[in-house]
C-alpha cells in the first residue's frame, strides 16, 4: 500500500465547512489515462462521514464521480476505497480523522472500471473457488442440527466478513498473483467452514489449499489485519488452516 | 441502442433475501434462473437486518404457531391477510431450521438448540407476557441469512446478472409479463431479458423520506415498474418508523437491545413504556412505542439540547452481554453517536424503516390486481415477494422479526409455486414487437436531456417533503398540500439532466432513473394516507385520531396516472382456524 498520508505535510483535519480533496478519476470512454482531480465541497451539519462527503461532492459539484455505495453503515461492503493510502469503507470513515486533502484512489491491485470503481472479479472467483457453503450429505433432522455454544463460538469473528476487499487488496501477495493466490478474505472463509461442526467436507477442503499459491502464498506480512474493518483477522484464520495440514500430515 | 437478449425460466428481480431463497428453490429444481441485481447480492440491504427472525420453535420457552399468527394479526392492526398470516406463522419453524441446515450460523443455547430472544409485540399465550421469538445471529441475522443464502446460491449454480438495473416489465397484449428490460451499469447497454416468469423482489422505498434506516439503493425500482405498467400499488400509506434510530445519523439500532433487556428513557430518567403499555412495555409493536416516544418529545419530556429524542439505555446489561449478543450495536453507537453503550446510553428517535404495502400479492407470490369484476385477478407471469409485495401478512403495521420471515417463507413458496406451474409445460409467449421501444425512448432522452436540474436537488426536496407532509403526524390539510408539492416534484423529476454522459458505470443515469421509481413510490404514499381517514397501524391521522373499523378494514389500492383509488376487503377468513376479530389494541 503506498504511505502517500504519511509524506504529506500535517494540515488540519476537516471540521465543518469544507472539505478538500485529491480523486482518481478514470472514464475510459473519454480519459487516455488516469488523472488526479482536486476539488473542494462545502459539507452540511450533518456529514460526518466520508461517504457522506462524496454523496455532497456527487449530488452538488460532479455529478461524474463514480463509486459504489448502499446500506452507509458498514454492513454491506460497497464502498471500500483507497483513503489517504489505506483501504478502508468511506462510510465508517470519519471526516474528522482525515487529513486535508483527502486522498482518494481505487482499491489497488484490481482493474479499474472506472473512478473508484474496480472490477472484483477476481475477487470473487478465489471465494467461490473455496466452495463458500456448508457440506453436509447427511439427511437433517426435523428440527435444527445441533451444535454446542462452544463449537457455534469457532465461527465468531469468521462469518462476520462483508467481502469488501479491503482485506485482499492490500495484500502484496494479492497483488502479484490474484489468479492464483486465494487471498485473506477467501481464506478467511475456508476456515470459516472448516471451523463448522456441521461441515463433513474439511479433508476436501484441505485438499483444495494444497498448492504452492492458493494458501502458501501469505507471508504473514499482516495487511489485512491492519486494514480489515470489521476488525477480523485473516492472518490467523490462515494460520489455523496450516496447522490443520499438519496436523493431517502427522 | 442495440437490445442484447437473452431467455431463461425464470428471472428474479433483486437478490435481497427473498429473491434468493425463490431462486435456491428453483435452480434446485433444475429450471434456468437469471437473478438481476443492481449490487453484488451480498449487499443487498437483508444484510442490515440484525435482531432475529421469527419463528415458534420454543426453544427458550414453549410457544405455538397460533400464538404467532395472532400476536401477528394483532401487530397489523387487523389490517393483515389472516389467510396468509397463518400461511407465513405455520410455515415459520420450517422455513428456519432450512435456513440452519443450509449453514446459517445462528447463536446456540446450552442444549445445541437456535438461540431466542424476545422482540417487540411478540407474546405468548395471546398477549400475555413476552416470548423468546426471535431466532437471532448475534446482532448479524440479516448478514448471516444473506451470505448463506448467498453461498447456496454459489453450489446451486444460480445465474446472476450483478450490476443490473431493472427498467422495466415486459408485457404482451393479454397483460401476461414475458420479463424485463435492464440495464447493464458496467457497459451501459440494455438488455432484454426473455422469461416464461418474472419475480419482483425488489425491496422497499425506504429512501423517500429524509431520515430512513434505509440504504441508498432502496429506491423503490420494483414499484416504479409496476406503477408505469399501469397495474396497483397496495397500502402504501403504511410506513414503519423504528423507533430507535440513531438521533441524527438515521442508522438503526435493533429492537434486539430490547429484547435483551434494554429500556427507553425520557430527560426525567423514567421508563416511560411503563405508563403506555404495562405488560409489554419496551416491548410492545413499534407503531406504539414510536408514538409513545413522539408524545414524551411532544409533552417536553425529549433529551439533548433540543429535547428531539430519547435515551436508550443498555449498559445495565453487562460488558459481556453486549459483546456476545450485540457487537455491531456497540460499533454503530460508538461510530455514529459517539458513545460506548457499555457505559452511556444511546441517543434514539423513531425513524422510517420499512413499508408495509406494496405490490398486491397472494401467498403463492402471484402478483392480484382488479380486473373483470374480479378483485384479485391473477396477472399471468409475474410474481412479487418480500418488502416491495404486499401480501398482505403486515397489514397496518409490522412486528419485527416477521421481515426476515416474509423474505424466506414467501421466496420459498413463490419458488414451489413457479416450479410446478413451470412443471405444467408453460412455453414463451411471443414478445410483442414493440417490447422495449417505451423504456429505450426513456433513456434516450435522458440522455439527450443536457439543461436541467440535478437530480438530487429533486429527490432532496421530495424525501423533505414526505418528511414534512407524510412523516409520523398527519392531518388532511397538511397531506393535500404534500399531495400538490409531490405533482409537482414528478414535473421536475421528468426534466431532470445529468451532466455525466459516459456508457461506463454511469451511476448519475442510474440516480436519474431510481428518482422516477421514488417518485411514484411517494405519489402511491401520500395520496393514499390523504384518503384513509382514520389511525390505523403506522398510519396516524390527527385528524381522526380513532381506528375505523367500520369504513376501513380495507386495502387500498393505488394507480399511476391520477386514476381514482381503488378498495378491496382484508381477508378476515385464516386458512384453518377462528378469525381473529378486530379489537382494541392494547399491551
Amino acid at each position: 500500500m503506498t504511505a502517500e498520508s504519511r509524506v504529506l505535510a500535517p494540515t488540519p483535519s476537516v471540521q465543518a465547512g469544507t472539505a478538500r480533496f485529491r480523486i482518481y478519476r478514470y472514464d475510459p470512454e473519454y480519459d487516455r489515462k488516469p488523472r488526479m482531480q482536486d476539488l473542494e465541497v462545502r459539507l452540511h451539519a450533518h456529514d460526518k462521514m466520508l461517504l457522506d462527503a462524496l454523496m455532497r461532492i456527487k449530488a452538488e459539484v460532479d455529478d461524474s464521480l463514480s463509486f459504489r455505495r448502499s446500506c452507509r453503515e458498514g454492513v454491506c461492503g460497497s464502498d471500500a476505497m483507497n483513503i489517504n493510502g489505506r483501504n478502508g469503507l468511506a462510510c465508517v470513515t470519519s471526516l474528522r480523522d482525515l487529513r486535508q486533502p483527502i486522498v482518494l484512489r481505487p482499491l489497488p491491485g484490481l482493474p479499474v472500471v472506472r473512478d473508484l470503481i474496480v472490477d472484483m472479479t477476481d475477487f470473487f472467483q478465489q471465494y467461490h473457488s473455496i466452495k463458500p457453503y456448508l457440506v453436509n450429505n447427511t439427511a437433517p433432522p426435523e428440527r435444527e442440527r445441533l451444535q454446542s455454544p462452544k463449537q457455534r463460538d469457532e465461527l465468531d469473528g469468521l462469518y462476520e466478513c462483508i467481502l469488501c476487499a479491503c482485506c485482499s487488496t492490500s495484500c502484496p501477495s494479492f497483488w502479484w498473483n490474484p489468479d492464483k493466490f486465494v487471498g485473506p478474505a477467501g481464506l478467511l472463509q475456508a476456515y470459516r467452514f472448516l471451523a463448522d461442526s456441521r461441515d463433513e467436507a474439511g479433508a476436501e477442503r484441505l485438499d483444495n489449499l494444497m498448492d504452492p499459491y492458493r494458501l502458501f502464498r501469505c507471508h504473514t506480512i499482516m495487511n489485512c489485519v491492519d486494514v480489515c474493518p470489521k476488525g477480523l483477522n485473516p492472518t490467523r484464520a490462515i494460520g489455523k488452516i496450516k496447522e490443520m495440514m499438519v496436523r493431517r500430515e502427522i | 441502442m442495440v437490445l442484447a437478449h437473452r431467455r431463461f425460466d425464470a428471472v428474479i428481480v433483486g437478490a435481497g433475501g427473498a429473491g434468493m431463497r425463490c431462486a435456491l428453490q428453483l435452480a434446485r429444481a433444475g429450471l434456468s434462473v437469471a437473478v438481476l441485481s443492481k449490487v453484488f447480492p451480498t449487499r443487498s440491504h437483508t444484510v442490515a437486518a440484525q435482531g432475529g427472525i421469527g419463528a415458534s420453535l420454543g426453544n427458550m420457552t414453549e410457544d405455538q404457531w397460533l400464538w404467532h399468527m395472532f400476536d401477528t394479526v394483532k401487530g397489523s392492526d387487523y389490517l393483515g391477510d389472516q389467510d396468509a398470516i397463518e400461511f407465513m406463522c405455520r410455515e415459520a419453524s420450517g422455513a428456519v431450521y432450512e435456513l440452519e441446515h443450509l449453514g446459517m450460523p445462528f447463536d446456540r443455547n446450552s442444549d445445541g438448540t437456535i438461540y431466542q430472544r424476545p422482540f417487540g409485540g411478540h407474546s405468548a399465550n395471546f398477549g400475555e407476557k413476552p416470548v423468546p421469538r426471535a431466532c437471532a445471529a448475534a446482532d448479524r441475522t440479516g448478514h448471516a441469512l444473506l451470505h448463506t443464502l448467498y453461498q447456496c446460491n454459489v453450489a446451486a449454480k444460480t445465474q446472476f446478472f450483478v450490476e443490473y438495473m431493472a427498467l422495466d416489465l415486459v408485457r404482451d397484449a393479454d397483460g401476461d409479463c414475458l420479463g424485463v428490460i435492464a440495464l447493464e451499469m458496467e457497459t451501459g447497454q440494455p438488455i432484454l431479458l426473455e422469461s416464461k416468469v418474472t419475480v419482483l423482489a425488489t425491496g422497499g422505498a425506504g429512501r423517500i423520506f429524509a431520515a430512513s434506516t434505509n440504504a441508498y439503493i432502496n429506491t423503490g425500482d420494483g414499484l416504479g415498474m409496476v406503477a408505469r405498467a399501469g397495474l396497483p400499488l397496495q397500502d402504501m400509506e403504511f410506513w414503519q418508523f423504528h423507533p430507535t434510530g440513531v438521533a441524527g445519523a438515521g442508522v438503526l439500532i435493533t429492537e434486539g437491545v430490547r429484547g435483551e433487556g434494554g429500556i427507553l428513557l425520557n430527560s426525567l430518567g423514567e421508563r416511560f413504556m411503563e405508563r403506555y403499555a404495562p405488560t409489554l412495555k419496551d416491548l410492545a409493536p413499534r407503531d406504539f412505542v414510536s408514538r409513545s416516544m413522539d408524545q414524551e418529545i411532544k409533552e417536553g419530556r425529549g433529551c439533548g439540547a433540543e429535547r428531539d429524542h430519547v435515551m436508550l439505555k443498555l449498559d445495565h446489561l453487562g460488558a459481556e452481554t453486549i459483546m456476545k449478543r450485540l457487537p455491531s450495536i456497540r460499533e454503530i453507537a460508538m461510530k455514529f453517536a459517539n458513545v460506548d453503550p457499555i457505559r452511556e446510553p444511546i441517543p434514539v428517535v423513531p425513524t422510517i424503516h420499512y413499508q408495509m404495502g406494496g405490490i398486491p400479492a397472494n401467498y403463492h407470490g402471484q402478483v392480484i390486481v382488479p380486473a373483470n369484476g374480479n378483485l384479485e385477478m391473477v396477472v399471468g407471469g409475474l410474481y412479487a415477494i418480500g418488502e416491495c409485495s404486499c401480501v398482505s401478512v403486515h397489514g397496518a403495521n409490522r412486528l419485527g422479526t416477521n421481515s426476515l420471515l416474509d423474505l424466506i417463507v414467501f421466496g420459498r413458496a413463490a419458488g414451489n409455486h413457479i416450479v410446478s406451474a413451470l412443471g405444467q409445460g408453460a412455453s414463451h409467449k411471443p414478445l410483442p414487437r414493440d417490447a422495449a421501444d417505451a423504456t429505450l425512448s426513456r433513456l434516450a432522452q435522458l440522455d439527450a436531456r443536457s439543461d436541467g436540474e440535478r437530480t438530487q436537488e429533486v429527490a432532496a426536496d421530495l424525501r423533505r417533503t414526505m418528511q414534512a407532509h407524510c412523516g409520523v403526524f398527519r392531518t388532511g390539510p397538511l397531506l393535500a398540500e404534500g399531495v400538490r408539492k409531490v405533482a409537482m416534484l414528478a414535473d421536475r423529476a421528468a426534466r431532470v439532466a445529468i451532466k455525466d454522459k459516459s456508457r461506463i458505470f454511469n451511476t448519475a443515469r442510474i440516480e436519474a432513473i431510481e428518482l422516477t421509481n421514488l417518485i411514484a413510490a411517494a405519489q402511491a404514499t401520500i395520496e393514499s394516507a390523504l384518503a384513509r381517514t382514520e389511525s390505523r397501524g403506522a398510519h396516524a391521522r390527527d385528524d381522526f385520531p380513532q381506528r375505523d373499523d367500520a369504513n376501513w378494514i380495507k386495502h387500498t389500492l393505488w394507480f399511476s396516472g391520477g386514476r381514482p383509488l381503488q378498495y378491496k376487503p382484508v381477508h378476515l377468513k385464516p386458512l384453518s382456524v377462528a378469525t381473529f376479530e378486530p379489537k382494541k389494541r392494547t399491551f
